[in-house]
């Protein structure tokens, strides 16, 4: 059992300067070295010692990580180290993506938005408790999921796509982002890659001990939101137990474009259903051209959890994942 | 560098959770160099195979000129079992190198298919074939002890035909069932820890410990089946063993192989016995 001593283990503080310096250091370093960006996630692991990197390198003296940068075709490029406030209150953002500022405005506490970036938003690990507090569970390499026993404690868990580990991503950025069709630019030693928000996810079907592509010597960069959902219809809502500051225990994220009362193009993703952030395609498909209202929502929301697992403590989560494409697909007022 | 790797329980147990993971290239590895070591022996040191005695010319015509060996029974329960095991070892290790998908359903499915084929073949080799045909016998050391002696230069008659099955072969089998067994008790209790809709989840039937101990002797035989696979795939594509790989695909081998390197007395096939046919020993 973890225990907080507020005393981290001792590591090789690393402060680049440059993307360059980073991306050189974290090559060196490999598998050794820890990535901080805000610090949130990466404080709680190391002084509950649970990691114990050799070498930790944080990003926050790396100025051209950070900053939102318009693009000319209409699409805005965000840098990595950005915090979430700036994206929160980016006039840019706030005007055209709209989706993103509800999202992050709506992640953790304004402290801790002051002092949390986009990039470790969107990178943060599960937070399962059994994994957190350091118990050998498949994530941390183990042989087995304490979440998921007769007796273990599963509310905020997984209800889709779990493969033995059933802890949920609790990103509330993500599915703002998948839903805004946004690409992840990934620096790695072999030179840079761009990769679609969606696909930088990975569930534990495929790696159970990562929540995201990242390998060693990888370090995400930027995330660019092309102009294609630019001032379209958003809907993002977030259920907690504590509206103050909690992590979801489900969120949706819903962009898009109406024509005539039908929708013409629209993306939806929700967060906290699975170890990924899940774009909805099937919902997509089932609702495209189809009038933006209560019946459209409803039976999309029916075909969003179709598929899903309840464990012992999480059947909620079905009705409510239901209800809530329900509500992004038809918007709130026409539901309520 | 440890074999294993550890873990503390939520009960403060120090308890081993996996194999070491490097253990997968110290067994490739290891199969290779033997592949490698046997290779450059047979083709620069080796002498040709010698045998006591010949045939007697008797016996030697009633033997039919394709020779039954394995029948189709036989036959296709080696090439599920070999599927099976290719597959496991896929889904098993290309993971764990660096090649991710998702493993688990495939690799539970082609340990559930494994493990029926290998109680088919337990049962048909019990009952329906000669069982003691694939374990070594008294003759099988004694004409060891003869090669051995012949090898350090000593002196001593040639080793007889073999049986059915040489001795390489039956230990190989002997080893097989031994790391195969560990692999497919330990796995079918491991389908227990996940989904399968087969067996009923049960995190707890053991405690830590056990359940440790159960992952690590799986990873152990498993790597070792890594290395076990690749002697055996080698072994099969060796141009002087390629008549028994034949065998395998089409059930028989040529009278001359047979009069060659087997002894009629010790594998006794009967006059006009069909080539397609169950032998008596399979």
């Amino acid at each position: 059992m973890a225990v907080i001593r507020d005393i981290m283990p001792a590591f090789d503080l690393l402060q680049p300067s440059s993307t360059a310096e980073a991306q050189k250091l974290l090559e060196q370093n490999g598998s050794d070295a820890w990535v901080m960006a805000g610090g949130l996630d990466s404080f709680d692991w190391l002084k509950d010692r649970i990691k114990k990197p050799r070498v930790l390198v944080d990003l926050s003296g790396v100025e051209e990580l950070k900053g939102v940068r318009p693009a000319s075709d209409g699409g805005v490029e965000i840098g990595a180290m950005t915090t979430l406030t700036e994206v929160v209150k980016h006039p840019f953002i706030r005007q055209h993506f709209a989706l993103l500022s509800q999202g992050a405005e709506l992640a953790a506490s304004p402290q801790i938005r002051n002092q949390g970036t986009i990039g470790g938003n969107v990178s943060q690990d599960a937070r399962c408790h059994y994994y957190r507090a350091g118990w050998p569970c498949y994530r941390a390499g183990g042989n087995i999921c304490y979440a998921d026993t007769p007796t273990g404690r599963n509310r905020e868990h997984a209800i889709l796509h779990a493969d033995r580990c059933v802890a949920v991503n609790p990103s509330d950025s993500a599915p703002a982002l998948i839903a805004l069709d946004a690409k992840f630019v990934i620096q790695s030693p072999k030179g840079q890659r761009v990769v679609d928000a969606e696909d930088y996810y990975i569930g534990p079907d495929i790696d159970i001990t990562h929540l995201n592509i990242l390998k060693p010597g990888d370090l995400l960069t930027a995330i660019r939101i092309p102009a294609t959902f630019a001032g379209a219809q958003f809907y993002f809502e977030k259920i907690r137990d504590r509206n103050v500051w909690d992590f979801a225990l489900l969120n949706v994220a819903c962009a898009m474009t109406v024509s005539g009362g039908n929708i013409d193009k629209m993306r939806i993703a929700v967060n906290g259903a699975a170890a990924r952030p899940l774009r909805l395609q099937a919902v997509e498909q089932y609702a495209q051209g189809k009038p933006r209202n209560a019946a459209t929502g409803v039976e999309a929301g029916k075909l969003a959890v179709q598929g899903a697992v309840p464990l012992q403590f999480n059947a909620y989560k079905i009705p409510l994942m239901r209800n809530l494409v329900k509500r992004a697909i038809a918007g709130v007022e026409v539901t309520t | 560098m440890s074999i294993l790797q550890w873990a503390y329980s939520p009960w403060g147990q120090h308890v081993p959770i996996h194999i070491a993971w490097a253990l997968i290239y110290v067994c490739a590895v290891g199969g290779l160099l033997f592949l490698i070591v046997h290779a450059i022996y047979v083709r620069y040191f080796a002498g040709a195979e010698e045998f006591e005695g010949s045939p007697v010319p008797a016996v030697a015509a009633r033997v039919p000129d394709r020779v039954p060996r394995h029948s189709l029974a036989a036959r296709m329960f080696h090439w599920i079992m070999a599927a099976a095991m290719l597959t496991l070892l896929v889904t098993a290790f290309l993971p764990k190198v660096g090649v991710p998908f998702a493993w688990v359903t495939w690799h539970w499915i082609a340990g559930a298919v494994l493990t029926v084929s290998i109680i088919y073949h337990i049962i048909h080799a019990s009952f329906w074939l000669d069982f003691w045909s694939i374990w070594p016998d008294k003759a099988d050391m004694e004409d060891a002890q003869r090669r051995l002696n012949r090898f350090l230069g000593k002196r001593s008659p040639a080793p007889r035909r073999f049986a059915k099955y040489p001795l390489e072969n039956k230990m190989y089998h002997g080893v097989i069932v031994l790391t195969g067994l560990a692999a497919i008790l330990t796995g079918v209790f491991m389908m227990f820890r996940v989904r399968t809709g087969i067996l009923p989840r049960n995190p707890y039937l053991f405690g830590d410990m056990t359940w440790g101990l159960m992952y690590v002797l799986h990873g152990l035989a498993g790597v070792g089946l890594i290395a076990l696979v690749m002697v055996h795939i080698y072994f099969a594509m060796r141009p002087e063993k390629f008549v028994i790989t034949k065998s395998m695909v089409f059930g028989s081998m040529p009278k001359d192989y047979y009069l060659q390197h087997h002894d009629p007395e010790r594998w006794a096939v009967a006059q006009g016995e069909s080539s397609t046919g169950a032998s008596a020993a399979d």
